[in-house]
């Protein structure tokens, strides 16, 4: 079983990151749950997508012993990776996150949003950078399914940017 | 081909609609039900069914009365605050016996409360918000899956026993997405409304059956009669005499308390040698499997009797476990509802402990694994 959080602020697209994630996994043939919890905004404020992985039938659908957790913005990562063990992995998005917290080990800087912006041109892609990311450092979910996941969400006409930003994600993590 | 999908509790209550055979939503969108009707405005269309948005949770529900009697299946859905306004409505669908289904995504309240964060606080408004004595059909879900089948039995009992059935979801169900593999629709039976078996002019509309329950013609097809909120006799005509009210009301309660075993569904996990027994339901029994998954592992002999139908109470059931356990335990997302029913079924044969939590968050399998080991 593998529980990732991924999190940030409301319109960085990431429920539907944890969305995608989900369906990949079921791609692979494996039970997923995906949740998430937002305040009221429909902008703005934190916000957190939650996605277990596994095997087997999946009861609690809440993420209790995160193995990952993606922090979007410096205030996710002070509020969403407290309940990270020491060797779980934290991933960073350097362009907002200025602080991580002393004790764990296993922390990704990456810049995701100012890589994008500056390759892509556009912060949009932010998300489907970051699930390379997760992708790339966890294999949750096959990279086949990840890609067919992501066609299957984005609108169409944005079928190659989106390819070229996991594409970018991959690359982002494995340096 | 059945389809696999990844849904959400919500989803599958929308799409469980659709399979049912339901051509008429109306209702005002309120988190964290909103979905429910996002998707029944795209999808009644497509199957030449209506979508109304209305201006108001009482109009939502007062369409749906409307349609269902002219023979559509229909839908609403509201959470809390949505819930408290319907009620006067649910009770004049229970005395005029108009089949419709209506799904409550529970939220924290009272009033406006926690808009997007889960309780179970609705559970004795479900049995007693509208006033009255009245009978109550009401399931609740705990998986995606059970929201789609669910939804489906819940127009079956409505049609069945012609009254409001009441889906009870809570936020974590509604809005967790999980595997699902739906049916071909067609290969889905619709529940069917007994329809009257005299003409129009020797139909009476509210003369029942043998089994309790009239049949139901639908307006326009040259039926006419009356629907009303107050005592009537078999004609639907106010009839305010002692015995035509008893009658009304007796026959009311004994449709649905006659048929009380084909009502009543639950699931037993691990139960058969357990003598701790979890009486739960809805999103906090995915909780307890697992608590009761980690607690097995520590040999701590703890099963669930999840309550899947709950109104009416399983009283007789409940009954039975109290005579079989040491301990039941109740946890809830509330400040301590349907463990008074657990209590007054178990009438003393075993300890009953609430386990109530109101802090916005769901209970986790370590919380109630905790609350186990410290009885």
């Amino acid at each position: 079983m593998i529980e990732m959080r991924l999190s940030g602020s409301g319109g960085q697209g990431l429920i539907l990151a944890g969305i995608i994630l989900a369906e990949a996994a079921l791609l692979d043939g494996k039970m997923a749950i995906q949740s998430q919890s937002y305040g009221p905004e429909a902008r703005g404020g934190a916000s957190k997508s939650e996605v277990i992985i596994s095997e087997k039938a999946i009861h609690y659908p809440k993420v209790t012993n995160p193995n990952l957790v993606l922090a979007m913005t410096q205030e996710a990562v002070d509020k969403y990776s407290k309940d990270l063990p020491a060797d779980g992995i934290l991933m960073i998005d350097t362009t907002f996150v200025k602080k991580v917290p002393d004790h764990l080990k296993n922390v990704y800087h990456l810049p995701i949003t100012e890589k994008v912006t500056a390759e892509l041109g556009k912060a949009l892609f932010a998300n489907i950078v970051a699930l390379g990311a997760i992708v790339a450092t966890t294999k949750a979910v096959s990279v086949e399914s990840i890609t067919t996941a992501i066609l299957h969400r984005v609108p169409k006409g944005t079928e190659d940017i989106n390819k070229r930003a996991l594409e970018l994600g991959i690359a982002l993590a494995a340096k | 081909m059945a389809k696999v999908l990844l849904l959400q509790g919500n989803q599958a209550c929308a799409e469980g609609a659709i399979a049912a055979g339901v051509t008429f939503f109306a209702g005002y969108p309120i988190t964290p039900s909103t979905e429910i009707a996002e998707i029944m405005a795209k999808r009644l269309p497509e199957v030449g069914g209506k979508f109304i948005q209305m201006e108001d949770e009482i109009a939502g529900i007062g369409a749906i009365v409307g349609a269902s009697l002219t023979g559509k299946k229909v839908l609403t859905a509201t959470s809390g605050p949505g819930f408290s306004l319907k009620q006067e409505f649910i009770g004049y669908a229970t005395i005029a016996e108009v089949p419709i289904v209506i799904a409550n995504v529970q939220r924290v309240g009272p009033s406006t409360g926690q808009p997007t964060a889960p309780a179970q606080g609705d559970m004795m408004q479900a049995r007693w918000g509208t006033h009255g004595d009245h009978p109550v059909i009401a399931l609740t879900p705990a998986s995606v899956p059970e929201c789609f089948t669910l939804t489906i039995k819940a127009y079956e009992l409505s049609e069945k026993y012609r009254m409001p059935v009441l889906l009870m979801l809570d936020e974590i169900i509604g809005h967790m997405r999980e595997k699902i593999e739906i049916p071909e629709y067609d290969t889905i039976e619709k529940p069917v409304r007994k329809g009257p078996r005299v003409g129009p002019s020797e139909f009476k509309a509210y003369e029942p059956d043998s089994d309790g329950v009239p049949p139901m013609a639908d307006f326009g097809t040259g039926y006419r009669y009356h629907v009303t909120g107050l005592v009537h006799d078999e004609t639907g005509f106010p009839n305010g005499s002692p015995a035509a009210t008893e009658k009304l009301l007796k026959r009311l309660h004994e449709k649905v308390e006659r048929d009380i075993d084909n009502i009543t569904m639950y699931e037993e996990y691990k139960l058969d040698d357990a003598e701790i027994a979890i009486v739960t339901y809805g999103g906090t029994a995915r909780s307890a499997y697992a608590a009761i998954d980690m607690a097995r592992e520590e040999g701590i002999k703890v099963g669930m009797f999840r309550l899947i139908s709950v109104w009416p109470f399983p009283e007789k059931e409940i009954a039975q476990l109290a005579q079989k356990v040491k301990v039941i335990v109740v946890p809830e997302l509330n400040y301590g509802q349907m463990v008074g029913e657990v209590k007054k079924a178990a009438e003393g044969k075993v300890p009953v402990k609430p386990m109530s939590k109101y802090d916005s968050e769901p209970i986790s399998p370590k919380e109630l694994l905790a609350f186990v080991k410290n009885l």
